[in-house]
């Protein structure tokens, strides 16, 4: 292959024109086109690095280690993915050595690499959900509980709820960045959902804690 | 096409993500039509989904930018 069906080939399918322009610039040793090139992509590093390590120190230092990785084997990009694909599998890789380096795996990888079991998980019974959605973050108190509820689900439902609807990336692109077939992120993606949601469900139905607005079932103007 | 709530559940990502059939989307909806038990779920899924995918939730550390920049060009020049 030519270099310019190369560089036709990277316009085509795997960065867009913009990234491409910032990746040869980067090469040619213009530093300040490296940060152009990642800053739509700092929240989707940090958030991936969190959906790892839990800690958000942690996944702030492990974001930088990511970039850092990036722009040191930039060159060794070779499009064979999308830019953020690839970018997001570095870290996913960086912030599970630390937790591998830590230890902690003899807590979490027992739980990463148990097998999909096919066995139904039954959701808690509560009562209609009676908070639009968007008024009810203005509460801390349920930004919180996202919070805690997301930590305490098991590493690999983690990873596959920030990408898939954290980030909202597609579920092609979230099993390559994970590096799994695209049935287990589907299963472990309905799972995480279900879970996640009776973990946060009780704090939106419980008399008392919502502030008053009440949608009848099935009319949901926002969604 | 009946379908049972576990059939549900197994389905409710697709449904949410719009990624099934229409022939199952009419079964479903025929099912959640009269089980306000899987209704409460899907519509609590859906919300949560929604509370999560709000950059509010989970927001950048403040000064996130700063410190990876500051990071990056420290690293970066003494290379």
């Amino acid at each position: 292959m030519t270099v310019g069906q190369e560089e036709q080939d990277v316009r085509s399918s795997f960065a867009t024109p913009g990234e491409v322009e910032l990746i040869e610039r980067t090469l040619a040793g213009e530093t300040e086109a490296f940060y152009e090139l990642i800053r739509p992509h700092e929240r989707s590093v940090y958030m991936t690095a969190f959906s790892v390590l839990r800690n958000s120190a942690e996944a702030e230092d492990i974001a930088q280690e990511a970039f850092l990785k990036a722009f040191r084997h930039l060159a060794k990009f070779r499009r064979e993915s999308k830019f953020a694909t690839w970018l997001l599998q570095i870290t996913v890789n960086e912030a599970r050595m630390r937790i591998r380096k830590q230890h902690r795996d003899l807590y979490d990888s027992g739980v990463a690499q148990e097998e999909e079991k096919d066995t139904e998980y039954e959701p808690v019974e509560f009562g209609d959900w009676r908070e639009i959605p968007s008024e009810a973050l203005e509460r801390k108190e349920i930004r919180e509980v996202l919070a805690k509820a997301l930590a305490s689900l098991p590493e690999k439902y983690r990873e596959v709820i920030v990408l898939r609807d954290v980030r909202q990336l597609g579920t092609a692109e979230t099993a390559e960045i994970l590096r799994v077939g695209e049935g287990t992120v589907k299963t472990r993606l309905v799972r995480a959902r279900l879970q996640l949601r009776d973990l946060v469900a009780p704090y939106t139905t419980a008399r008392g804690l919502f502030s008053g607005h009440f949608f009848r079932r099935g009319r949901k103007p926002w969604f | 096409m009946v379908l049972s709530c576990s059939e549900i559940r197994r389905e409710l990502s697709n449904y949410i993500d719009n990624d099934i059939s229409p022939e199952m989307r009419e079964a479903l909806e025929t099912h959640l039509a009269h089980c306000r038990h899987c209704t409460a779920i899907v519509d609590g899924t859906r919300n949560v989904i929604l509370l999560i995918a709000d950059d509010r939730t989970f927001p950048l550390p403040l000064g996130f930018s700063e410190r990876l920049h500051a990071r990056l060009r420290r690293d970066l020049e003494v290379r």
